[in-house]
């Protein structure tokens, strides 16, 4: 099918300017470039809340800030993290790249594109305005569990409502990067030709079209206990507080692989491209993402193994959550596959996907360690849960973000960031995340509960050394700004196709590409 | 008209922000609201007006466009697409409470009522609880209420909602074969049938307040009885709404024989409602 774009350069002459461009754009790399750079404002916010986290544990004791508080910034870290940093960054990273990558001229509903970004920017102000109520801002957790969450103040209905705001945006920007892929492809590109990054996004957005929903039933229930008198998670009434973990993690597992399977298929793309050869496998890395992706939806108890579930369903659980080590486990195998008797170069992108392979595996197999039953019993909210899913979400899903960043900046811009500052924030971070989260796994492993401000003294080597990787971390990112900056300033000077072994549609393009991606579709053979 | 071949990407647009700030008008309302501020209502209601408004400006946009001629087949695809998933997004919604209701039946009160390996939770918490479906709850919950049988008005609501399925079917047909009084004839009845429907199930409400003490603080029942049938009646009542602006589109020769797929996204919703509402029917009311 023909996708020439309609002739509407003489608009151009009208379209607004300043910051009116950029509330009414309707292009997928404005829509790309709002995405990744609110992305980063809330990676900065939420990081920011993270780092007073540490400064807190630094030492046994209460020094810097009230239990209560503390609890407000685990649960607002969390939240900004998730739906503020990772998912917006995803979602950037789809808007610039799944038009150029399939030959299409811009997204499928452009005008669903600018309504899913626009929301976010207020969701996140009515999130964080709630910090200010006189009762403080939420303080439950991200996970919000009755009926802890529904003894909150008044700052509960803002963010539940908040949620139901990201949860819309998110939808609306699935329904977007679904209709594209499937319908903007250029022709002679069938799915098995697809770039992987393409792959893992269309999975993404099932995933995100059938979970965020589930959350948004879950904190209505949630919402009417509290101020309609229903009973769905009283016992008194017949229901069941645990029964909202049950839908909450229905929506909570799956939510976890939209945070890492574009990240896998950044991986997939940047590994090849460094090493001068194809991906190897294919074919089983798109059925290994959607493997996983099935087996998402029948895992999500594991989350709660020591709730109280009956015998069947700890095993049931236990074993499914194994299962995923599989396909897992063919995927890191191709990444493997793929670098084998390649000539290999090491610009920055690939350190990144390089270390995204080997620390991303580790937080696989802390993962692996949590799903055996018995064992998670003792691993249960512990700070080994929390090194597990930072090891697989900041040295995962942030370091392919970051990657995916260095990889395509160039494309973007035409302009090439320096990289020797690029390596140089590469070793800070990857130190740093290693300093920060690695002693997480003793201290965890020792029995210390997450979620509390003080502990005993016992704890405290490790703790000060993870809040020492923490600082470090955190100012590292400042010099990600600053290699921006400093490639933004710089001229248009890089070649269309940057790096020599990448492959695809987008290095047909110019650096930058043109306002209309491809204006006439290419023919894939 | 630049023409049919080529895919038709929108001018910048102020819309999608502005009904965001709509919706956001809404919510802190609605917010306020709940925290007992006098004012919530009012800028609830305002911000409703205002999502209303915005949606009225936003369709009229696409439907002039539309009849513009300068959508080709392949952004009427893009459009297909976009509805099918959100009607899946929609279903994933429901899913939710059923899954609520579910839980509910099978495990939360079989384990109150001392079932299986639970045996203690009955014995340390409320050892005189039985487990009878339907239930309010150990605590009698809201107070003694009689159940909505599945006869009587719900039964004649399935009847109504299920012939409705046939007259918008009837009314495709009817836009097919450019039969113009077989297409307005069908629509008008869907709608009617629609809003029969709504108007029943207000009715059902008022009667389970008044008279049967069923009410969303009645325990598990109720709150599972009110979140899901009210769900639905608020999916029928935008359903019909959406059947009437298209009914009035229809009146104003909008839609071709082959070329209208505002009609069919909004069948489509409509038979989704409709079989929300057969598991409704089946799993609130019957069994």
């Amino acid at each position: 099918m023909s996708t020439n774009v309609q002739d509407i350069h003489e608009d151009h002459h009208h379209a607004p300017s300043g910051l009116m461009r950029w509330i009414t754009t309707t292009n997928h790399k404005d829509i790309g470039s709002l995405y990744l750079w609110f992305s980063l404002l809330m990676f900065f916010i939420g990081g920011f809340m993270a780092l007073i986290i540490r400064a807190e544990l630094f030492e046994p004791g209460l020094q810097l800030v009230i239990p209560g508080f503390f609890n407000q910034m685990t649960t607002m870290h969390a939240l900004i993290m998730i739906f503020g940093a990772v998912m917006p960054a995803f979602v950037g990273l789809a808007n610039w790249q799944i038009p150029i990558m399939i030959g299409a001229p811009d997204m499928a509903l452009p005008r669903l594109n600018n309504w899913s970004f626009w929301i976010l920017p207020f969701a996140f102000t009515m999130l964080l305005s709630t910090l200010f109520f006189d009762s403080g801002g939420p303080a439950a957790g991200w996970t919000l569990y009755p009926p802890l969450s529904l003894q909150g103040g008044n700052s509960m209905p803002f963010v539940i409502l908040s949620i139901h705001l990201l949860g819309i945006s998110s939808i609306l920007g699935a329904i977007n990067v679904i209709a594209t892929i499937l319908n903007m492809r250029a022709p002679g590109m069938t799915l098995m030709k697809m770039p992987i990054f393409i792959w893992t996004w269309l999975i993404t957005a099932f995933l995100l079209i059938a979970a965020m929903p589930v959350l948004a039933g879950a904190i209505t229930m949630l919402l009417t206990d509290r101020f309609f008198g229903t009973s769905f998670f009283t016992a008194s009434g017949g229901g069941d507080p645990v029964m909202f973990q049950h839908i909450f993690w229905f929506f909570g597992h799956p939510e976890v692989y939209i945070l890492i399977l574009p990240a896998f298929g950044i991986v997939s793309t940047i590994i090849p491209a460094f090493s001068r050869k194809k991906l190897f496998g294919y074919d089983s890395m798109v059925y290994a993402t959607a493997s996983i992706a099935l087996l998402s939806f029948i895992v999500w108890a594991h989350h709660m193994f020591t709730v109280g579930m009956p015998l069947a369903g700890e095993i049931f659980f236990m074993l499914t959550t194994m299962l995923i080590a599989v396909p897992t486990g063919v995927k890191v195998f191709n990444w493997v596959a793929t670098m084998w008797r390649g000539s290999m170069t090491f610009e920055t992108p690939m350190l990144f996907a390089l270390a995204f392979i080997i620390l991303f595996t580790i937080g696989g197999f802390s993962g692996l360690m949590l799903a055996m039953t018995p064992a998670d019993f003792q691993y249960h909210d512990t700070y080994f849960v929390v090194a597990h899913f930072h090891y697989v979400l900041v040295p995962g899903a942030v370091f392919a973000i970051i990657a995916a960043v260095y990889y395509w900046l160039p494309k973007w811009t035409g302009k090439m960031y320096s990289e020797s500052l690029g390596k140089l924030h590469f070793w800070l971070t990857t130190v740093f995340v290693n300093v920060t989260f690695f002693p997480m796994h003793f201290v965890g492993l020792a029995g210390m509960p997450r979620r509390i401000p003080d502990y005993p003294v016992q704890f405290a080597d490790f703790n000060a050394i993870a809040s020492v990787g923490a600082f470090g971390f955190g100012l590292s990112q400042l010099l990600f700004v600053y290699i921006l900056y400093n490639t933004l300033k710089k001229d248009v000077t890089a070649e269309d196709k940057v790096w020599d072994g990448a492959e695809g549609l987008e290095w047909t393009l110019s650096s930058p590409p043109p306002y209309h991606s491809f204006e006439k579709a290419p023919r894939v053979e | 008209m630049s023409g049919q071949n080529s895919y038709y990407v929108p001018h910048e647009t102020k819309l999608p922000f502005l009904t965001t700030v709509a919706i956001v008008i809404m919510f802190i309302g609605a917010a306020n609201y709940m925290n007992g501020s006098a004012s919530g209502m009012t800028i609830m209601l305002i911000g409703m007006v205002l999502i209303f408004a915005m949606a009225y400006v936003w369709f009229s946009e696409v439907v002039t466009e539309s009849e513009g001629g300068i959508y080709n087949d392949q952004v009427d695809i893009s459009f297909r697409w976009g509805m099918v998933w959100f009607i899946f997004s929609e279903v994933m919604f429901f899913a939710a409470f059923f899954g609520a209701l579910y839980y509910a039946r099978e495990l939360s009160l079989p384990w109150l009522g001392g079932d299986g390996y639970k045996i203690t939770t009955n014995i340390v918490l409320w050892p005189q609880f039985e487990n009878v479906w339907p239930s309010n709850g150990p605590t009698n919950s809201g107070g003694d209420f009689v159940v909505m049988g599945a006869g009587g008005i719900p039964a004649l609501n399935t009847l109504l909602l299920l012939t409705s399925g046939l007259t918008v079917t009837y009314a495709h047909h009817g836009l097919k074969e450019q039969d113009r009084r077989k297409l307005l004839v069908g629509l008008f009845l869907t709608i009617a049938l629609g809003f029969i429907f709504v108007g029943f199930q207000a009715y059902e409400y008022m009667v389970a307040y008044n008279d049967l003490n069923l009410k969303m603080t009645s325990g598990i029942y109720g709150s599972t009885f009110y979140m899901l049938t009210g769900f639905h009646g608020f999916h029928v009542t935008l359903g019909a709404i959406m059947l009437t602006v298209i009914f009035f589109r229809c009146l104003k020769g909008h839609f071709a024989g082959d070329n209208h797929f505002g009609f069919e996204a909004v069948a489509w919703y409509w038979h989704f409602v409709d079989v929300v509402w057969l598991g409704l029917f089946v799993f609130v009311y019957w069994l």
